[in-house]
């Protein structure tokens, strides 16, 4: 039996490998997205074009603009003089912000009473408004309290981040990316693999041969695990690498954990496959999982800022285990209990589907 | 044979494949209400309830204030603990994002103004970046709260401070979806756009049935617009079901012009039905058309469009790039249709480099079809 199956692996990745043009597209995605999400997703803001409305000649506003043109988060796009040239450098999204300092600012600061800046935001983009906010407030913090030298504030709050001490937004992304790569590459390989020899009736033939439907469903799904986990894999030696992520937890719990996941994958493959008469539809297939399964799973946005629904519908996403595997991995010493919690769910996803796959096989049989 | 009656059968032939083949519909239709769904309500940036865990060491009137204010916060859930190792514990099995620790020298310090400031201790979880600085956010602005009530009641002297004023325009609520399903709507045009002729092309090269109608009396030309007209339509169908769930399902308003919207869309939905029949004519192999309609158009359209993240904030090489990624410039004008209204001094360079790739990808399809055939 295990002869059988070997040949057949043999003959899938020989498949997979001898056509160039597949063999590119199985190569040249993992390393592009790994290059563009890397680089691109951030949610943090820095060099936001900010619009200067000084209406203020005395020093101390000079100070305050000084303060926010010096600042990282912002750069200086535009200087403003009155409310249309700010809506329309707002409107035109020629400016992230508008500060406005109003004529009497010097004068309220100096003689005590409490002076007022304005920070008009372009909240097109909700999150970049909330970060732009918070720097801005900084900013004017710390004036004021450099302005007024008083007794100091009752309390103040530090902050230290654990896991990732600078907030790196790669350190963030590309051990999300381990389990959406491979997560992608595997259901495409294992499901069109099926489609394909249904399509061109090579199935019918390998169902006359010796092969039995279970034979053929390992035989289809180890060749797919493995590309899957070499892919998982050339990303995490990118990350290494490349980009100078840590790698603190175990090596061995990751690779189990991949092992794990991509036994949900190839199900997840396979049974789309199995139900898909064409190659068309198991590609559809594909797409029309993939992009929940990767949104719901925490990929981009925090599971627990969702509502009750997709939280509970995000529980049957393997991504979303293999994503706290992976980031735990990276980043922490993760304890085998916790790892187990994300494992065996996993784990269940691959067998049930896997199992629904041969029933649907084993009837095509029949 | 007249071009019309040519156009006539080939238009006929397109329409009767689209109504008996379910992908075709399936892709148009379905995908747009499941992605939009989905993205509109899965990718939600705005964090309530964030769980923090709470040490305090030595309690006292102050401290029992703080966790009065951090309570009422409606963006934290406080779990109180009593030891920093429960609360390291929680951290790391992710049930907590972080720990505020009030040591006894804090509650000793705040209790006598000489020795201001006593310090506070915040420990996030920084996996997520971005869900760690809002959370900062958040307990710092719970303290805020309390400092200004602890000033009012001990008659400190008025901070003859700074105050920011803040305005959020165009989403006062800061309502993350209001930012998101415009762009998802980007998204989902162009996928839907690629995919359609991509795949749905690719498997009449695949089959040979492409090479057969070439060699029918119909000129390149012509097949190239009867294909793109039927589809054209059923993307703008898809279009039209997306900006309306946009507007009844998630309720973001629709500020501008119903004209600039269609311009948009159309001139959008050309350039990727194009890019899909590019693709499918270089290809010619499904599963090889699959993934190259996934890296060069879902891709950049999700990563380098503004969609989520801020082009603003990428690197300058990057930012520069995403001028080749069309859905940079549809992203653009829907989150300012639905958000701001018709700004033409936005709107207008948008739709021109929409034009600019709609006319290259029709250009090219015709160059590389063409070649195809010697």
């Amino acid at each position: 039996m295990w002869q059988r199956i070997f040949a057949l692996i043999l003959k899938e990745l020989t498949a997979l490998w001898k056509d160039p043009k597949t063999r590119a597209v199985l190569l040249v995605p993992p390393l592009v997205q790994v290059g563009l999400f890397a680089y691109a997703a951030t949610y943090d803001v820095s060099h936001a074009p900010l619009g200067i409305w000084n209406e203020d000649a005395a020093a101390p506003a000079t100070e305050l603009v000084r303060r926010f043109a010096g600042s990282p988060a912002f750069a200086v796009a535009a200087s403003i003089d009155n409310p249309a040239e700010a809506t329309a450098a707002l409107d035109a999204k020629q400016v992230a912000a508008v500060v406005h300092v109003p004529q009497t600012f010097s004068a309220d600061l100096l003689a005590g009473r409490g002076a007022t800046v304005q920070l008009l935001l372009d909240a097109r983009r909700s999150n970049t408004a909330l970060l732009l906010d918070g720097y801005a407030s900084a900013i004017v913090l710390q004036y004021a309290q450099d302005a007024a030298p008083r007794t100091p504030a009752p309390l103040v709050l530090l902050t230290r981040d654990w896991f990732n001490p600078t907030l790196d937004p790669q350190w963030f992304i590309l051990p999300g990316l381990v389990a959406v790569l491979s997560l992608v590459i595997s259901m495409l390989v294992s499901s069109l693999s099926l489609a394909r020899e249904r399509e061109l009736g090579t199935f019918e033939q390998m169902l006359v041969t010796p092969l039995r439907p279970l034979e053929i469903l390992i035989g289809k799904a180890l060749p797919a695990m493995l590309v899957g986990v070499i892919e998982a894999n050339v990303v995490v030696v990118a990350a290494l690498l490349w980009f100078g992520l840590p790698f603190v937890g175990s090596l061995w719990l990751l690779e189990a954990a991949l092992l794990v996941f991509m036994l949900a994958g190839v199900g997840v493959g396979l049974a789309i496959s199995a139900f898909a008469r064409t190659q068309q539809q198991a590609i559809l297939g594909v797409f029309v999982y993939a992009s929940p399964a990767i949104v719901l799973s925490g990929f981009a946005s925090p599971v627990e800022n969702m509502p009750a629904a997709m939280d509970w519908l995000s529980r049957i996403d393997p991504v979303r285990y293999m994503l706290v595997l992976a980031r735990g991995c990276f980043l922490q010493q993760m304890p085998l209990a916790v790892a187990w919690q994300q494992i065996w769910p996993m784990g269940l996803i691959g067998v049930v589907l896997l199992g629904i796959a041969t029933w649907a096989v084993r009837r095509a049989v029949v | 044979m007249s071009t019309f009656s040519r156009m006539h059968g080939l238009v006929k032939k397109e329409i009767l494949q689209v109504v008996r083949d379910p992908s075709a519909l399936l892709i148009a239709f379905l995908l747009p209400v499941v992605l939009l769904v989905i993205n509109g309500f899965g990718v939600s940036l705005d964090a309530r309830h964030m769980r923090v865990a709470v040490y305090v060491e030595a309690p006292a009137e102050q401290t029992r204030e703080i966790m009065q204010a951090l309570d009422a916060s409606p963006y934290l859930s406080v779990v109180r603990i009593f030891s920093t190792t429960d609360g390291e514990r929680l951290i790391g099995t992710g049930d907590v994002r972080g720990m505020l620790v009030l040591r006894e020298d804090f509650s000793q310090r705040l209790a006598r103004p000489a020795r201001w400031p006593a310090q506070a201790q915040l420990i996030a979880n920084g996996t997520d970046p971005n869900t760690a600085r809002i959370l900062e956010g958040y307990v710092g602005g719970a303290l805020q709260t309390w400092l200004g009530n602890f000033a009012i009641e001990h008659r400190t002297p008025p901070e003859g401070g700074v105050a920011l004023e803040h305005r959020y325009w165009f989403n006062q609520e800061l309502q993350s979806a209001d930012f998101i399903v415009p762009g998802v709507i980007a998204f989902v045009m162009s996928m839907t756009g690629t995919l359609l002729t991509a795949l749905i092309v690719a498997r009449e090269w695949e089959r040979g049935t492409m090479e057969a109608m070439l060699a029918s009396p119909a000129g390149m030309a012509e097949i190239i617009a009867a294909k793109l007209g039927c589809y054209f339509v059923l993307g703008m169908l898809s279009m039209g079901i997306s900006v309306l769930m946009a507007v009844t399902v998630f309720a973001v308003p629709f500020r501008g012009s119903l004209l600039a919207l269609g311009a948009a869309g159309a001139l959008f939905l050309v350039f990727a039905l194009a890019l899909g029949l590019f693709i499918s004519t270089l290809a010619r192999n499904q599963f090889v058309a699959a993934q190259v309609a996934f890296i060069v158009t879902m891709m950049p359209a999700m990563m380098l469009s503004g969609m989520i993240f801020d082009i603003a904030s990428m690197p300058r090489w990057l930012q520069i790039g995403t001028f080749l990624v069309p859905a940079r410039y549809l992203v653009s004008i829907l989150q300012t249709l639905f958000l701001a209204g018709t700004v033409w001094r936005l709107i207008l360079p948008n739709l021109a480099g929409l034009a600019v790739a709609a006319l290259l990808a029709i250009g090219a399809t015709l160059a590389v079809t063409r070649r195809r055939l010697d």
